[in-house]
């Protein structure tokens, strides 16, 4: 025992997580370490995007220099973090919570990462050569007219969808066809769910977007004239591509959050889950209706006002599913024995949080109310607060949570609760001030404002330096913990799904021998609850 | 893509729920995605055709791709021949089919490089309108397929040659089968919304 975590958490070892390997479990590690990096230069950025703003005029940075660091503060959180993190938790997990021994395509698997981290390194690069500056949006004619520095992002943002693409193929495959004995549709986990939903998407419309990342290329170094309205080509064109996929991305970068918590919610309550199936088909739902609602976009685009109503409709009917998640996982904690441990507290301030982010969606949604924030502050509050109030605490909850499997270690819990907190005050001090001055009128993606902004924006700024130093006790837990934390047992919060049915860290392989899955992943207080095995081992 | 798996969990064989082998669910959902970007570029290319209406399209010579287009689809009909063969445990057979698709494709790309240099000499290039590049695009990234799908079949014939393939051991024929039929059916539809109508 003792043994094999020694080989498997790579203790003396690490230098494979440096090196091609096929382990789903190296390659989920590196995914989850590599991505935090950039969240951390992500991170960096925003920093220098909240010290520009601190105070009207220009201080810090010069106008381009701003929209390169805003440009590329986007595009790293979106394409560098919360995307391939959420790939990372998908890649250490999904094979262990369905019994198989590795995801049906390891060597692609593999290949996926590197293709990522070229990607990653390319986009970090282009800041050597003048980075992008035309937004996370690459909006033409402006990304066709940019300097060189467009043209590292858009080959970057194509090596990342093709990474994103090659691992939905990868995830939906191994799910459909590696579940172990037992492990019926119906008895999935719910993160598995997510992550099935996520890559019906990513497959669906990633190469939309790559698609239309390949005709910017094409007008910026072969001289094609797709986007060129001079030669009667069509802006308007790639704002309904670029959308098509980056609508749905918004799914992509939270249908895994809500799965994880929707793991961490029934383990922390000690109750089944509410509403199992419920859930796992809003998720499928979303990422359906996801796909046709992208030109709530684009809106004040000058596109035909008769289908602005359509995509108002489809936009407001995506709260239904969501909302019957919220109220699912409601009534999971309702009445429950819970504990509030970290994982549970950010599980929590994932809900509150994001209805925030979810229902200031529906507003956005109809139409005059859109016309009038369109492009100011109101978007950018509304955005953080699923971005990062939703999908981030969702990754915290995850990372806490899994951390004893992953690692065989216990973090530790104070710590947790402090990084918990900071992160909590932090987020809202930071974007809550954006829906007023957004209201109020400030456009978004401008390096200068007018100076009754300054009282809003100073309190976002000081939010964006809590932010940025809860990120220090996080580290120095996860740093530390992972090398002399104390020694995790197999399944220290007494869940049921399968991954804690093998060793903290599991074995190369996985399982001893294949599991048979007996019930369901959240089958709690039904039994004497904590002894119930959701599975045990083949008998020969 | 064959190549890209490993089958070393023979043991987990029972839980398929699907009776299809996880390459070829694989491979379906990698044509899934290419449906999409194709999608993607055939929305620019009909954006353009409905919305800037042009003469060059009079210059496409529809008789010349009319003829290619039959060359392609007999290809198809080569790799179903060829995959006949090899479930009959014929492997020379299909390495002769195999042997005839490479050639049709071939014929396929030489007929589409002539195409371009002949509407080239009329002008119509990458940058001359919204038509040639949304033509040139779409036409040369399926080209591009087929390219693929050539050099994909003769990795095939090379393996058939040296007895990779039998009765018992036909997937990676299926899988090229897959992709090229798909390479095809997209040439069908490009055929018909780029010439046809």
């Amino acid at each position: 025992m003792e043994a094999t975590a020694e080989t498997s958490a790579g203790r003396g070892n690490w230098r494979r997580y440096l090196r091609w390997s096929t382990d789903h479990k190296v390659i989920g590690i590196q995914y989850l370490v590599t991505t935090f990096i950039f969240f951390l230069l992500g991170g960096l950025l925003a920093m220098l995007v909240r010290a520009e703003l601190l105070q009207p005029g220009m201080d810090v940075l010069d106008g381009v220099q701003y929209n390169r660091v805003m440009t590329n503060h986007g595009s790293v959180m979106i394409f560098l973090w919360v995307i391939p993190v959420l790939a990372g938790f998908g890649n250490y997990l999904v094979p262990l919570m369905i019994g198989a021994r590795d995801m049906a395509f390891p060597r692609l698997n593999a290949l996926s990462y590197w293709i990522f981290l070229a990607g990653g390194l390319l986009m970090m690069g282009s800041f050597f050569v003048g980075a992008a500056d035309a937004g996370w949006t690459a909006y033409v004619p402006l990304s066709i007219l940019a300097p060189d520095g467009e043209t590292v992002w858009a080959v970057a943002v194509i090596l990342l969808g093709a990474s994103s693409t090659m691992g939905g193929i990868n995830f939906l495959t191994t799910v459909l066809t590696m579940r172990t004995e037992g492990m019926t549709i119906w008895r999935l986990p719910l993160f598995v769910w997510g992550m099935m939903a996520t890559s019906l998407l990513v497959v669906l419309s990633t190469p939309v977007l790559t698609a239309g990342l390949f005709l910017v290329a094409l007008d910026r170094l072969l001289g094609t004239v797709f986007f060129d309205a001079a030669m009667q080509g069509d802006p308007i064109l790639f704002q309904n591509i670029f959308w098509f996929y980056s609508h749905p991305a918004v799914y992509i970068m939270i249908l895994p959050a809500m799965g994880i918590i929707s793991e961490v919610f029934p383990v922390f309550s000690r109750k089944p889950i509410f509403g199992y199936k419920m859930i796992a088909l809003s998720s499928m739902a979303i990422s359906v209706l996801g796909l046709t609602v992208w030109a709530h976009h684009m809106f004040t685009s000058g596109m035909d006002p008769r289908l602005r109503v359509p995509y108002m409709v489809t936009s407001m009917v995506i709260a239904v599913p969501t909302g019957v998640k919220i109220f699912s996982w409601l009534a999971t904690i309702w009445d429950g024995r819970i504990r509030f441990s970290t994982p549970m507290l950010f599980a929590l301030g994932f809900i509150s949080m994001f209805l925030i982010g979810g229902i200031t969606g529906i507003f956005l949604a109809a139409i005059p109310f859109d016309i009038h924030v369109h492009d100011t502050y109101f978007i950018v509050a509304h955005l953080h607060f699923v971005l990062f109030g939703g999908s981030v605490f969702g990754i915290y909850a995850g990372l806490y949570y899994w951390f004893p499997k992953i690692t065989g270690r216990m973090f530790d819990e104070k710590l947790g609760k402090v990084h918990f907190l900071m992160t909590f005050v932090g987020t809202n001090l930071s974007y809550l001030p954006m829906f007023l001055v957004g209201i109020l009128g400030m456009p978004r993606r401008v390096a200068d404002y007018a100076p009754e902004f300054t009282q809003l924006n100073q309190l976002a700024t000081l939010g964006a330096i809590i932010l940025a130093f809860s990120t220090l006790p996080f580290l120095y837990n996860a740093i530390v913990s992972w090398a002399k934390g104390a020694q995790a047992e197999a399944n220290p919060w007494r869940a049921l799904t399968l991954e804690w049915s093998t060793s903290s860290p599991p074995p190369e392989h996985n399982f001893p021998t294949p599991p048979v899955v007996r019930g369901g992943p959240y089958d709690y207080g039904e039994k004497p609850a904590e002894a119930l095995p959701a599975a045990a081992p083949a008998s020969d | 893509m064959s190549s890209m798996a490993v089958s070393h969990h023979d043991e987990f064989k029972a839980a398929k729920a699907l009776g299809i082998s996880h390459l070829k669910l694989g491979m379906w959902l990698f044509i899934a995605s290419e449906v999409m970007f194709f999608g993607g570029l055939i929305a620019a290319f009909l954006n353009f055709k409905l919305n800037v209406p042009t003469d060059e399209i009079q210059l496409l010579d529809v008789a010349l791709v009319g003829v290619n287009t039959f060359i392609l689809l007999t290809s198809s009909f080569t790799v179903v021949l060829g995959l006949d063969a090899l479930r009959q445990d014929k492997p020379q057979r299909l390495a002769f089919f195999l042997g005839m698709t490479i050639l049709l494709g071939v014929v396929f790309l030489g007929g589409q490089a002539y195409e371009f240099s002949q509407l080239a000499q009329q002008g119509v290039t990458l940058s001359s309108s919204v038509f040639g590049s949304s033509f040139y695009t779409l036409t040369s990234f399926h080209g591009m397929h087929v390219l693929i799908g050539v050099l994909w079949a003769l990795r095939n014939l090379l393996g058939t040659l040296r007895g990779k393939y039998g009765a018992e051991s036909v997937e990676g024929i299926e899988l090229f089968g897959l992709y090229w039929h798909f390479v095809d059916i997209v040439w069908i539809v490009l055929f018909t919304l780029i010439y046809l109508i």
